[in-house]
């Protein structure tokens, strides 16, 4: 059931292992990393836990289908584009969301394109961009990366 | 050294706590106003935390090794200077390997610039860093399974490096001097 979770962790712990043996210091050092990213997003994962929990206890699947399922279309696809781009969360917790969507009606399209365009278009991150790398360079690569999450959608639609 | 690094990680944020709290109070009052929702309400979130609390050890001990062992140094310096198909497969492992949050990536992909990387390299840096992050492919392993990740993860890695190309086609070069800089181009 839970084959790949075994997985990672097996491979995070060998890791670890081999860390240890080739420097006890740096070891410990990403061990404190890795709490306090635990400690910073925890949280957050509470919230998407208790999110996920209203959403598909209250939220009919009938309504979820409607607006980003198969029948929506286009529609759809832009909506969960445009969502994909204004939301700022960890994309460590937008998956348990994407996958509450679409067990409960959502297209894969739509959770495609919302997973792509989250990850790659940061509108709060937009101003830190454009002071780095200039104006021209960040209304570029993110505008060329919102098509491009559609279209992955799209593709992803076909594919799968 | 170690200290720098351990010290960009944010802290949490107490409104993230307070946001929680109030999600929370929200969920109560549904639950009681609206009866008959609690089974649907508590296996959905349920399924949710197991999942998580399974994954999450591995994800954050990755993490905290890749940061560690992987130094912004080691990137800036390999990625500077390569061009070419090698150029691209750099930028694009460098920029998935998880050595910290995307508010790093900018600084470091400004870096970078300043030490001679293409336009492209830089574009395929940062999409890489937003989007194909290795804590987060096992993330999506995890929940969506291994079709719809390999199928994502093929189709972004294309079109990631033909975004690179198209940026670099209307930005052939960044502005070099600070005074173009300052005015914001």
């Amino acid at each position: 059931m839970n084959t790949t979770a075994i997985v990672i962790n097996l491979f995070a712990f060998t890791g670890l292992v081999i860390s240890l043996g080739k420097d006890r210091g740096k070891t410990v050092a990403a061990l404190k990393v890795a709490w306090q990213v635990f400690l910073r997003i925890l949280p957050l994962i509470l919230l998407i836990v208790v999110l996920i929990g209203i959403m598909m206890g209250f939220i009919p699947r009938k309504l979820i289908s409607q607006l980003l399922g198969e029948q929506s279309k286009f529609g759809g696809i832009m909506l969960a584009a445009l969502f994909g781009s204004v939301l700022h969360i960890p994309s460590l917790i937008a998956f348990p969301l994407a996958v509450s969507f679409l067990n409960n009606g959502a297209a894969i399209t739509a959770v495609a394109t919302f997973i792509t365009t989250l990850t790659m278009i940061g509108v709060v991150t937009f101003p830190l961009e454009m002071k780095e790398l200039g104006r021209d360079f960040a209304l570029l690569r993110n505008g060329l990366s919102f098509v491009v999450a559609v279209l992955i959608g799209l593709l992803m639609g076909l594919v799968l | 050294m170690k200290e720098k690094m351990v010290k960009q990680i944010q802290p949490t944020k107490s409104g993230d706590w307070l946001i929680l709290t109030g999600s929370l109070i929200t969920g109560g009052f549904l639950l009681l106003i609206f009866p008959g929702h609690e089974h649907k309400t508590l296996l959905a979130a349920k399924t949710i935390l197991v999942e998580l609390t399974w994954i999450l050890p591995g994800i954050l001990i990755f993490i905290g090794l890749f940061t560690v062992w992987v130094s912004k140094e080691l990137v800036v310096k390999n990625l500077g200077k390569t061009s070419g198909i090698k150029g691209i497969l750099m930028a694009l492992v460098f920029g998935a390997l998880p050595t910290g949050p995307l508010y790093v990536a900018f600084p470091l992909a400004a870096a970078l610039r300043k030490k001679g990387a293409s336009v492209s390299n830089v574009v395929i840096f940062l999409s890489a860093w937003a989007c194909i992050k290795i804590p987060q492919e096992m993330v999506e392993l995890q929940f969506m399974g291994l079709s719809f990740m390999t199928a994502r993860l093929v189709l972004t890695i294309l079109f990631i490096i033909i975004t690179g190309w198209m940026v670099e086609r209307v930005i052939p070069e960044f502005p070099q001097n600070k005074e173009t800089n300052k005015k914001g181009r």
